[in-house]
């Protein structure tokens, strides 16, 4: 076994699978602005990728918000800082906790659904059996679910910075010793715009690479069931990674002063 | 008529198709005369499929040409293929049908969406269509998953024909059916196609599928058309390779190769 030849075979294995990700993102972004467009398609997939997240988006970030005031509480009275809760908490749900904990559980409950529901059509033929019936299987099953995707991440992520804060206002006032009313008025007063709108930028941006990622590696399945089993994992995979390398560089460019 | 040059429905010429290393067509040659029931057997494997492919631009040579009513179409893109495909119909070899949509939306789909015919009259049609191949209207609210693979074929087919197309594919229309099943489809299929008058190019390795649907044989081996000529002459092609495929023989120049 050659050690270079297996580097040049990983490096080149990468750079062509970027590029084809690149291609099919471009063909599929070019794509939505073409009619037809299929409203009753995007309005499932807002179902689908929205509205039916929404319990376990919901769920874990209650139980983030919560963590996340005791650990703030535990760290913070070392220093005789534990008044900071309230603050803390909002700021990482809105700017960090909120948008990632969110495309994670998205990334695993969506991505995985759409590359196992597209994979199945391609390799039972029914991906080309939309092109025979004059009809593009990249706008008629992509686009609605990036659409979808994009416009339900800010949405969800939105709901998600609310239950967020309100988990550590449950877990401040009924075991930290907190004031209720203070506790509101201190996660008011502190956060600013910037940091739920960078938070909502984010969620989009997630969106868009979670929907891309389940219809890339779903169109790309091959050999039956197995060929499906696998471009589920990668597209759960390959989504997940993608979001917290996006999640650095978008951080890093929305607060660079 | 013989002697008069017609254009042919769909001709192939020269066409080439690699998948890496793998050379699958190596120069495949093929004129469908219009009206002809062609059609090609071969081997599994031996790239029937990826030449039907190949002519409805799902998949791309990497040489030679392909025309249909004389006009060429191998590197034909967007709305120019869609004008082009506007001619096909195809039944899958596993129906493929559409398991999100209930069985008339299946035979609608490509009224509704490549044509934009309205959803109440693609409706009718798709019944008109279902009751072509022997389906009553009370099958038009099921979904695909509660059809047995015969039934399956039989919505695939009218999914096929619902658009009026001028040419139809048939990829491997009796596999996976139980042989009176399976002379059922040839039955629809024989009929269809004389109803319609349409062009046809089926892909088969069942022997008895193909001298039913065919008036044209032409045998694919190893990437290459080995052999071509009308239905009757088959059995007198003098070819070895047609003779052993038909008679289906262990023995003979054919070699089973191991990998796809």
């Amino acid at each position: 076994m050659n050690v270079f030849a297996a580097i040049g075979r990983v490096t080149l294995g990468f750079f062509r699978e970027t590029g084809r990700v690149s291609l099919f993102a471009g063909d599929s972004v070019s794509a939505v602005a073409r009619p037809p467009v299929y409203w009753w398609l995007i309005a499932q997939q807002l179902m689908r990728i929205g509205y039916f997240s929404l319990p376990v988006v919901g769920l874990t970030a209650f139980f983030t918000g919560g963590v996340l005031a005791l650990q703030i509480y535990i760290g913070g009275n070392r220093y005789g800082a534990e008044s900071i809760v309230p603050q803390i908490v909002a700021l990482g749900i809105t700017r960090e906790l909120g948008p990632v904990i969110a495309g994670l559980m998205v990334a695993g409950r969506v991505a995985a659904a759409i590359a196992a529901e597209i994979g199945t059509m391609r390799v039972t033929e029914q991906i080309d059996a939309l092109t025979t019936l004059s009809t593009n299987p990249i706008k008629y099953l992509v686009v609605p679910r990036l659409v979808a995707a994009v416009i339900s991440m800010p949405i969800l992520v939105a709901i998600a910075d609310s239950i967020g804060i309100f988990g550590g206002y449950v877990v401040g006032t009924a075991s930290l010793g907190f004031n209720g009313s203070i506790y509101l008025k201190n996660t008011v007063d502190f956060v600013t715009r910037q940091d739920v709108t960078s938070g909502l930028i984010k969620a989009a941006v997630f969106g868009f690479i979670i929907a891309l990622m389940g219809c890339f590696n779903g169109f790309n399945s091959k050999g039956g069931a197995q060929g499906v089993g696998a471009a589920t994992t990668n597209a759960v995979v390959s989504a997940s990674i993608l979001i917290l390398a996006a999640n650095y560089i978008l951080t890093s460019l929305l607060f660079s002063r | 008529m013989s002697g008069v040059a017609a254009v042919p429905k769909i001709e192939l010429r020269g066409v080439k198709k690699r998948f890496g290393d793998k050379i699958v067509l190596d120069g495949v040659d093929l004129a469908i005369q219009p009206g002809h029931s062609q059609v090609v057997i071969g081997g599994s494997g031996t790239g029937k499929s990826v030449m039907i492919k190949c002519v409805l631009g799902i998949l791309r040579p990497e040489e030679g040409q392909i025309f249909v009513d004389g006009q060429e179409v191998t590197h034909l893109k967007g709305s120019a293929r869609d004008t082009v495909l506007k001619k096909f119909g195809m039944l899958f070899q596993g129906a493929a049908l559409f398991d999100s949509l209930p069985v008339w939306e299946n035979v609608a789909f490509g009224l509704i969406q490549g044509r934009g015919v309205s959803r109440a009259r693609a409706r009718d049609i798709a019944i008109e269509k279902l009751a072509k191949v022997g389906l009553g209207s009370d099958v038009a609210m099921l979904s695909p998953a509660e059809l047995s693979g015969g039934m399956q074929k039989r919505v695939g087919l009218a999914r096929a024909i619902a658009a009026d197309p001028e040419i139809i594919f048939f990829d491997e229309p009796t596999t996976g059916l139980d042989p009176i099943m399976a002379d059922v489809i040839n039955d629809l299929i024989v009929s269809t196609v004389k109803d319609l008058g349409v062009t046809t190019l089926s892909i088969t390795h069942d022997m008895v599928s193909a001298r039913k649907i065919s008036d044209h044989i032409a045998m694919l081996y190893k990437g290459r058309i080995v052999w071509a000529g009308p239905t009757a002459e088959i059995d007198s092609s003098e070819s070895a390779l047609v003779d052993q495929f038909i008679h289906g023989r262990a023995q003979g120049p054919i070699k089973m190769e191991v990998r796809a």
